[in-house]
């Protein structure tokens, strides 16, 4: 891959739904071989922002680049086809399918698939157990992991997880972690939304940061975190030297209630 | 100068009830979500009433117009609301399509059971007699070369613009028209603020069909030769392409449409060159509405891919084995067999027919069972295989069986492929207006099957065999029937069949893993129609015959209902679906007169069970766990049978 282009870049991307601005002049850039954060309070964007790099979602303005083609007048399965996959925040599992035929039907769409190879990879992403299992009576943490596990099935150079560990415990997304950084070492580009801030802050090289469809803010970790506009907008009341957790947006949370 | 205000007028007159029921038809679904494929068939029992009260038991005008727009509508909506339309929030579109086109199937019965008898003829007069009354009469506008318009029709204007303005004022200043849109979206949330979400939907279906019944008594005193209970249904296919021009959301656009269709209608009937063949022009006012929902369908702006974020509650069936199905096609045939060699003569039509249709159903669990795509056209492809079938070589060539599957195949991927940009109910309503098309410009056409007459249709001869006879017939089908069934397992194990599941689970996830859902909306829609066809030319084989009876609309939509009500994923439902649809008509001429609307009472006991049992009777709990039936898709073992999750996760 040429050094001047990234896996994927966005530039500049508008949407407006109505009279709401959802994203308004977006850009961002994702390299392979890094997990790049994305983080924001609820209703920042961050969802809108994938639909529009996946197709699902028209932007009014901006380009779409993956590794220097132009995509953005392309339809999701063609963006799929170029090696774009994604996981989403509300669950699109095929419901009606166990967990290793939702993996194989990605699969297959790319050539063959045997059951092997679909429990293969449920079993890297720590599924395995449930690869005869239909999806829909799986807990959603799992249920994420498949989707995960669909996502990479195909083999994709840009990868995009929205929410991945809602729903997991501290050891499974302390696995999920460890995960990704090897998913984003095989050459690929990791786009992590996620709301656990911890665990962005420790697997991303760089965290862009959105508010009210902007991006306020993007570098590496340790600057976002002392960056007092991020402070203000999504980690809440945090001192600069404080270690930020979610459990401390809970807790003000609870004060400014009572 | 004169024809042409006439035909203005008249355009404007039959705009404006279009209007009207176009208008109930958005109100509906904006406030429910659901598109209530039953507003033609509560028009038609509105304007039957009507004319029940007002001419036949001889009531006040104004009585009758008040029991019939403001009790009998009213009431009906508030009853269907709360027996049916009510657990269907959030349901899927299929659902929610099969639920409405149920209710039409048995307000179809109810208005049968009243009104069948087609020796009396009911002609509604308009509302002002100008002999007695002394009312305005007409007025006669633009001179001498001008046009005459009558009182009832500036009336029928009239109402329209009312409801125009009234509807818009309702929805953007009162409190409660405001809740009724936000219903739909979110009625949990508007319940949060205090208000009743179900009474605010109750609203929304009450004002459809209010308006629906408004269209009703204003249209029956247009209808000269008499109300019938078909014609007045299908008005609605007039509703239907008013409000897809608005996008079943634009109450403006969807007035400007109904203006549209109105005049391009009237003109397109008096501006015909005199040379067309009178055939023709017979058909087209009702082709007309057909083909422009079919354009309006092909230029409204392509469905975007949400991710809906649902996955499905219930569990869904366990994919069918080989050695089941290979079972249960033994035992289909060993007892068909039986059955063959043993019941009276009278009972192989239904039998053999039954079987036949039961393909045409299997066609419909490739299609809408597992890819989720609605057909209501299935029996039009079914007449085109049977029809393919009698023109090729003498009708019973193995020629005529190839060419059969591939002209519906073909045909099947035609009408997929200007809908292809569209979802579901869109999806649907191209289908709807394609059966139309088809049954009125071609298979009812006096060119193409003389009135009354048939198409005779032959068997197929097989080889080594010298088998004749209706016995050896059901034979025959019973094999092919089996075979089918047994094909359609193979499909849905195959890559193929997951595919198709995948689509019609999360449309959205099948792109983003690289799958193309025209492609394979195009595949499965030809692969379901060429099925549906084979299944025609074994179902004509039977009376050796095939007529424009055969393939009517309604046809399409009681197998689609019956099929689903067994069990749209089954491929037992389906055998089932095929012989419930071809035993009924042969149940009802045995059953005294008050009986005879069984199908309605079949479909309405049907679809209250949809809204329990979404995966049909045969997914009912108690079923799945007491009995194995041959090609039943037995269920997954519930979760709590599996180890443990944490147990899973710790190792």
């Amino acid at each position: 891959m040429p050094a001047d282009a990234a896996a994927l870049e966005v530039r500049a991307v508008a949407v407006r739904f109505g009279g709401v601005t959802a994203l308004s002049g977006v850009s961002l850039t994702a390299s392979a071989g890094e997990v790049t954060g994305l983080i924001g309070p609820n209703g920042a964007g961050k969802t809108t922002l994938f639909n529009v790099i996946t197709g699902l979602q028209r932007p009014d303005h901006g380009d779409i680049f993956m590794n220097g083609q132009d995509v953005a007048r392309k339809g999701p399965h063609r963006r799929a086809r170029l090696g774009l996959a994604r996981t989403f925040q509300r669950l699109e599992l095929f419901g009606s399918l166990t967990a290793a035929d939702n993996v194989r039907v990605a699969m297959e769409s790319f050539g063959g698939s045997s059951r092997a190879a679909a429990t293969a990879v449920l079993e890297r992403v720590g599924v395995g157990d449930y690869a005869g299992q239909n999806v829909s009576s799986l807990a959603t943490g799992s249920a994420r992991l498949v989707e995960l596990a669909r996502a990479l099935s195909i083999d994709p150079k840009v990868l995009l997880l929205d929410e991945p560990c809602s729903g997991l415990d501290e050891h499974e997304t302390l696995a999920l972690g460890e995960l990704l950084r090897s998913v984003a070492a095989e050459g690929r580009a990791v786009i992590l939304v996620e709301h656990d801030t911890e665990l962005v802050f420790r697997v991303c090289s760089t965290v862009y940061v959105l508010d009210f469809g902007e991006v306020i803010a993007s570098g590496p970790p340790e600057a976002i975190r002392q960056n007092p506009l991020v402070q203000q907008a999504y980690l809440g009341q945090a001192q600069p030297h404080e270690q930020v957790e979610p459990a401390d947006e809970v807790r003000s949370a609870d004060e400014a209630g009572s | 100068m004169s024809e042409f205000l006439t035909f203005t007028v008249l355009g404007i007159v039959y705009g404006a009830i279009y209007a009207i029921t176009a208008g109930g038809l958005v109100v509906t679904f904006t406030t429910t979500g659901i598109f209530n494929f039953a507003q033609g068939a509560v028009g038609m029992i509105a304007a039957f009433t009507y004319w029940q009260l007002w001419q036949g038991w001889h009531w006040p005008l104004a009585l009758a117009l008040v029991v019939v727009l403001f009790i009998e509508a009213p009431l009906m909506a508030i009853y269907v609301e709360s027996q049916l339309m009510r657990r269907l929030h959030g349901a899927s579109v299929q659902r929610t399509l099969m639920v409405s086109l149920g209710l039409l199937v048995i307000l179809v019965g109810v208005a049968t059971l009243f009104w069948g008898n087609p020796d009396v003829i009911r002609t509604v007069p308009p509302f002002f007699d100008n002999t007695t009354t002394g009312a305005i009469g007409s007025v006669h506008l633009f001179g001498a070369n001008g046009v005459t318009i009558s009182d009832q029709q500036l009336l029928t204007v009239g109402v329209a613009v009312v409801v125009a303005v009234g509807l818009r004022i309702f929805f953007r200043t009162f409190r409660l028209g405001v809740a009724m849109r936000a219903v739909v979206d979110d009625p949990e949330l508007v319940a949060m603020s205090g208000a009743k979400p179900y009474r605010i939907s109750q609203m929304g279906w009450a004002l459809g069909f209010i308006l629906a019944a408004v269209a009703g008594v204003l249209i029956a005193p247009t209808q000269s030769s008499g109300l019938s209970i078909q014609q007045l249904t299908l008005l609605v296919i007039n509703g239907y392409a008013a409000a897809v021009v608005g996008r079943l959301r634009s109450l403006p656009m969807t007035f400007l449409g109904a203006m549209l269709l109105g005049l391009v209608s009237e003109y397109a009937v008096g501006y015909l060159p005199g040379h067309i063949n009178q055939n023709v022009v017979s058909v087209l006012p009702t082709l007309i509405p057909v083909l422009f929902l079919f354009v309006v369908l092909l230029v409204i702006p392509a469905a975007r891919l949400a991710a809906a974020g649902r996955l499905p509650a219930h569990l869904p069936p366990r994919v069918v084995t080989m050695p089941q199905s290979l079972l249960g096609a033994v035992v289909l045939i060993v007892v068909g067999t039986i059955l063959a060699l043993t019941v009276g003569g009278a009972a192989l039509q239904p039998l053999t027919q039954g079987l036949a249709l039961g393909i045409v159903g299997l066609s419909l669990v490739l299609l809408t069972g597992y890819a989720g795509q609605i057909s209501l056209c299935q029996l039009t492809f079914l007449g085109v295989g049977a029809f393919v079938m009698g023109k090729i070589s003498g009708g019973d060539s193995w020629w005529g069986l190839v060419l059969a599957v591939v002209v519906s195949g073909a045909l099947g991927a035609l009408v997929a492929l200007p809908a292809l940009r569209l979802r579901g109910l869109y999806l649907a309503l191209a289908t709807l207006a394609f059966g139309e098309a088809a049954y009125f410009a071609f298979f009812n056409n006096n060119v193409v099957i003389p009135q009354g007459s048939f198409i005779p249709v032959g068997r197929l001869r097989l080889p080594f065999m010298h088998a004749v006879g209706d016995r050896a017939d059901m034979i025959e089908v019973l094999v092919a029937t089996a075979l089918c069934a047994v094909l359609v397992g193979v499909i849905r194990r195959s890559a193929f069949g997951r595919r198709l599941v995948a689509l019609s689970d999360s449309p959205a996830a099948f792109a983003t893993v690289g799958l193309s859902a025209s492609r394979t909306k195009v595949y499965v829609f030809a692969l379901s129609a060429a099925m549906a066809g084979f299944g025609g030319v074994l179902y004509a084989g039977q009376p050796e015959a095939i007529g424009s009876n055969d393939v009517q609309f309604f046809g399409s939509l009681t197998l689609l209902l019956f099929v689903a009500i067994w069990g749209m994923r089954s491929l037992t439902g389906a055998l089932l679906g095929g012989m419930t649809a071809a035993a009924l008509p042969v149940l009802e001429s045995h059953l005294p007169g008050y009986l005879s609307y069984l199908t309605g009472i079949v479909a309405g006991t049907g679809i209250a069970l949809l809204g329990k049992s979404p995966d049909g009777i045969l997914g009912f709990d108690w079923l799945v766990a007491h009995f194995r039936l041959p090609f039943s898709d037995q269920r997954d073992d519930p979760p709590e049978l599996l180890p443990s999750q944490d147990v899973a996760h710790a190792s």
